[in-house]
């Protein structure tokens, strides 16, 4: 007597998920892509992470061959940790808010694949670390002081932390990126990410201190004059921040910077 | 006698501290290691960033008194320990209280984006175990902004190089060097017992390689995976405290699970609808007639039965959570009142929690994040509709057990090498990961605080330890480490052969289920020593079909599925800890409820109950214990130090009832309606 069964899987509602997926063994192995099909058990409010989950439980593909569970990326499944970032449907979205029921209310296949701008690790894990190297060199921080006790910061109005919450949302999942047509493991562009932090940092007053490093760090060759103005980062950011405002905010800034900073020298 | 340097080894190499995790506590750990001159390895199974304090929605607590309201520290310090039912070592928790505006500030100078007063002040919410606006919010996602504003610190301290003695820069080497994507495996014990580093795996190349380390910080987080689907992230298995304790170090007070009142049912995971619904004016019922069939918006307001309102008039939909859920599962399970679904005909056990009094911009201001995931995975617009929610597993209050150094005011005495200390020396935890702080039950928006205070106790305190050590990890005979090396290494071929050519082998992921189902069903709400005792037989059982278990994947490349074999044999340990910890507990206290023992009795178990690994499959239970730090030999037992608010029946009837402070403050003012509208 004890917690109840309303929070115990109730397994399977007699139906199945048909899952499509792209496989690869690892980095730089072209030659091992394939495609894999699964038939899961479908359960009650099931999203497209615990259709992956069933395979781990039960590993064999339709064609009747056991194989080894499809990998991913996956932490707090509640859209806040941008890990179980893929391809779903070719859309890139979070595998954990993409609810079956609404991706295949008749039972259609859903297709999964790994996000295509970023170098594979395994399956549907690809490498990031390039998103949060340019957040080093965006100097995505508020130059602290330290950690001592300094008193209060700034004091702010409701209207700039309205303004600057939404922008810190980012959870550095890489949506933007993948639809980014001007963005590539070939292109230098640094993407609307980055930019959206510079515009965030720069509108902290003492994030403002520093702003100038911010802006002449995206001045350059990758920098925000890259961007081809296609939208489709705010388009498919799931927290919906105004990556395109962004983008145009930074590159006001920094025409102003080029134009004027150096006249001030 | 310390060693010559404190930056360098006698053979010329840079000396670390190894900080294991990177949420909230392991993050501020990081930061205080190198503002004091520290060089950190900070290891981490994900990008810090995704770490699960990005889960931590309502805010967190620090009695700025911005309301004028009378709050204080001290009225903190003691509806802290009221609420752990007074469980929790009170030196350390009034370390926490007092820092914890300060805290506030620094996370403010740092640039998190908290809610604002019209003055262009921090603005603060209620929250449970408290009459007082206490919690700093930055809407309802303030454990990402948190960790987000550590990150960036951190990453800013990734950048910065390693100076010696006389602030010349060591070229190659940063401050932090980061390790994303590994799994800790095992601490590293010298022949003295010391911990001089530890061995992790990469997750991707699958490497196995050893660490050596200074000290090190376990900063790992919490089990509740251990339940199968809980409000926590997946990675929340507990393997590092387990493989920590399989290795000596004590556990203590492993049975005080906290069960968060208010979740979203779901497949893969219990999302957590965080109790700032509540302090923002959010109400929790069920209709008064068990045969009603209409939606919730239908059902005309006196035709409600406000449960907790009706149970705690002083402190209504914010009594703690350990006793909304108990009321939520007697109305559900016992009363069998919970709503009525027309998908199976009968009443299921959710309850609804309401918003749709409050204004939609006022919620969406202070609520969006937690209000977007209900719109998202229930797919029901909760601005219109009451939600149904219904409690899940949430917060360990137990945890590696940390020592602390009483200060004369009866503080933590901040830089003392005993805080955060586990028994093995060199070996520290902090957050989750620690039992430290919250007692039986921890108060809502306490723990995003007790993260960030721990990490200042701790970081200060590995210093100390570090600056005093007579010689480097690096200094150590080079056996010593790679003898930890082949051991992990053997472990996991170990786990990459065993059974793959037996029929009818277990699949881990299975196992998990019905370990999941087991702890849920019986470790959780209500436990009765008979349910206890089977869940240890399940528990026998399942430690011998984990042996036939066979991993599904043979890849040299992210074998996600032996890593897992791994965390299961370890979640199987804690199991056990938390299992045989609540049977032995023949009391009620916090989260720990036997209704065949309903009473507290401090006589019997005012006290730590801690454990210790005695072999596989069996837990001994120690009442002291001795570990030597420095040279110097520490005592300790299970006493709890409740020297500075002295323990009284906890209810939560009455307003004021959860600090004399506080209650003398209210003689002018009635506790809040949580219904009046914004």
């Amino acid at each position: 007597m004890t917690m109840a069964e309303g929070t115990t899987a109730k397994e399977g509602t007699g139906k199945l998920v048909h899952l499509r997926i792209k496989r690869q063994d690892g980095p730089g192995k072209a030659d091992t892509i394939r495609w894999e099909e699964f038939n899961v058990p479908k359960l009650p409010q099931m999203n497209v992470n615990s259709a992956l989950q069933q395979i781990q439980k039960d590993p064999v593909t339709t064609a009747g061959k056991t194989v080894a569970p499809v990998v991913w990326e996956a932490a707090c499944l509640e859209e806040v940790c941008g890990s179980c970032t893929m391809l779903i449907n070719g859309k890139v979205r979070q595998a954990c808010s993409a609810l079956v029921d609404q991706l295949a209310p008749n039972g259609e296949v859903i297709t999964i694949e790994p996000m295509s701008k970023f170098p594979c690790e395994r399956d549907l894990i690809v490498d990031r670390s390039r998103m949060f190297e340019s957040l080093k060199q965006v100097k995505a921080w508020i130059e602290l002081d330290g950690t001592h006790e300094l008193g209060p910061g700034p004091r702010e109005s409701q209207e700039s932390q309205e303004e600057r919450y939404p922008l810190s949302r980012c959870m550095t999942c890489g949506c933007c990126l993948e639809a980014c047509p001007q963005y590539s493991d070939a292109s230098p562009f640094i993407g609307p990410a980055a930019l959206n932090q510079v515009r965030l940092f720069n509108l902290h007053p003492s994030g403002a201190m520093h702003k100038n490093a911010r802006l002449e760090s995206v001045m350059g060759e990758g920098g925000v004059a890259d961007c081809g103005k296609a939208q489709n980062c705010v388009e498919v950011c799931p927290k919906e921040i105004p990556l395109v405002d962004s983008i145009s905010v930074v590159a006001r800034e920094t025409t102003k910077r080029m134009l004027f900073g150096w006249l001030l020298k | 006698m310390a060693a010559k340097s404190t930056i360098k080894s006698e053979g010329g190499k840079v000396r670390r501290v190894i900080v294991v995790g990177g949420g909230l506590a392991g993050l501020m750990t990081v930061i205080k290691l190198c503002e004091a001159k520290v060089p950190v390895d900070l290891i981490s199974l994900v990008p810090v960033k995704r770490s699960h304090s990005a889960c931590a929605q309502g805010g967190i607590n620090a009695s700025v008194n911005t309301k004028g309201e009378g709050d204080s520290p001290q009225v903190h310090l003691e509806e802290t320990a009221y609420g752990g039912d007074f469980l929790g070592n009170q030196p350390p928790i009034k370390g926490m209280a007092d820092a914890a505006p300060g805290i506030v500030y620094m996370l403010d100078r740092m640039g998190v984006p908290f809610n604002r007063t019209a003055e262009g002040l921090l603005d603060f919410r209620r929250f449970g175990g408290t009459l007082f606006h206490r919690t700093a919010f930055a809407g309802a996602t303030t454990g990402q902004q948190l960790l987000y504003a550590l990150d960036e610190q951190v990453r800013r301290w990734e950048t910065t190089d390693v100076t010696d003695e006389h602030g010349v820069s060591l070229p190659g080497e940063k401050m932090v060097r980061k390790f994303e994507f590994w799994d800790f495996l095992q601490a590293i014990i010298d022949d003295n017992g010391n911990c001089v580093g530890c061995v992790a795996q990469d997750l991707k190349s699958m490497h196995i390689k050893h660490f050596p380390g200074d000290a090190v910080v376990l900063a790992t987080g919490g089990c509740g995976i251990v339940f199968g689907r809980s409000t926590l992230s997946v990675i929340c298995t507990g393997t590092a405290a387990a493989a920590a304790y399989q290795q000596g170090a004590c556990y203590a007070n492993g049975e005080f699970i906290q069960v968060h009142p208010t979740a979203i049912p779901g497949a893969d995971k219990l999302r957590l609808i965080s109790e700032s619904a509540r302090g923002e004016g959010g109400r929790v019922w069920v209709p008064k007639d068990k045969n009603e069939k209409r939606e919730g918006r239908d059902v005309p307001e006196k035709e409600r039965d406000y449960l907790l309102e009706r149970m705690y008039p002083g402190y209504g939909n914010l009594v703690p959570r350990d006793i909304a859920s108990r009321a939520i599962f007697q109305t559900c399970f016992h009363e069998e009142r919970g709503i009525y679904s027309t998908i199976t005909g009968k009443n299921e056990d959710e309850v609804y929690l309401d918003l749709t009094h409050k204004d939609e911009k006022f919620l969406r201001g202070k609520l969006a994040g937690i209000l977007e995931i209900y719109e998202k995975f229930a797919g029901v617009d909760p601005y219109k509709n009451p939600m149904k929610v219904f409690p899940a597993v949430h917060y360990s209050m137990g945890g590696l057990w940390v020592d602390y150094e009483r200060d004369a005011k009866g503080s933590l005495r901040v830089g003392s090498p005993r805080n955060h200390s586990t028994n093995i020396p060199g070996l520290y935890a902090v957050g989750e990961v620690d039992y430290q702080y919250h007692g039986a039950n921890r108060l809502g928006a306490n723990s995003l605080l007790s993260c960030l205070w721990g990490g200042m106790a701790c970081g200060p305190a590995v210093a100390t330890y570090t600056r005093n050590l007579a010689k480097s990890a690096l200094d150590l005979p080079s056996s010593t480490f790679e003898k930890a090396e082949k051991r992990a290494l053997a472990d996991y071929e170990r786990i990459l052969k065993q059974n793959q050519d037996k029929k009818n082998a277990e699949n881990a992921y299975r196992l998990h289920q019905e370990l999941g189902d087991t702890m849920l069903r019986d470790v959780t709400i209500e436990r009765h020593n008979d349910q206890l005792e089977k869940v240890l037989t399940k528990l026998d059982e399942l430690d011998e079909r984990v042996k036939n278990v066979k991993s599904t994947d043979d890849s040299p490349r992210v074998n996600q599925g032996a890593q897992f074999v791994r965390h299961l044999e370890n979640m199987l340990v804690l199991a056990r800890v938390i299992a045989q910890g609540a049977k032995d507990r023949d009391e009620s206290r916090g989260a720990h409820y036997k209704p065949d023992f309903p009473k507290r009795n401090d006589e019997e178990f005012l006290r730590t109950t801690m454990a210790m690994h005695e072999k596989k499959g069996a837990v001994k239970y120690v009442r002291e214990l001795d570990y030597s730090l420095a040279g110097a030999n520490v005592h300790v037992t299970d006493a709890v130090d409740t020297t500075l608010v002295a323990p009284r029946t906890r209810s939560y009837e009455q307003a004021g009832a959860a600090s004399a402070a506080a209650a003398s403050k209210l003689d002018t003012k009635q506790p809040q309606s949580a219904g009046k509208s914004a």
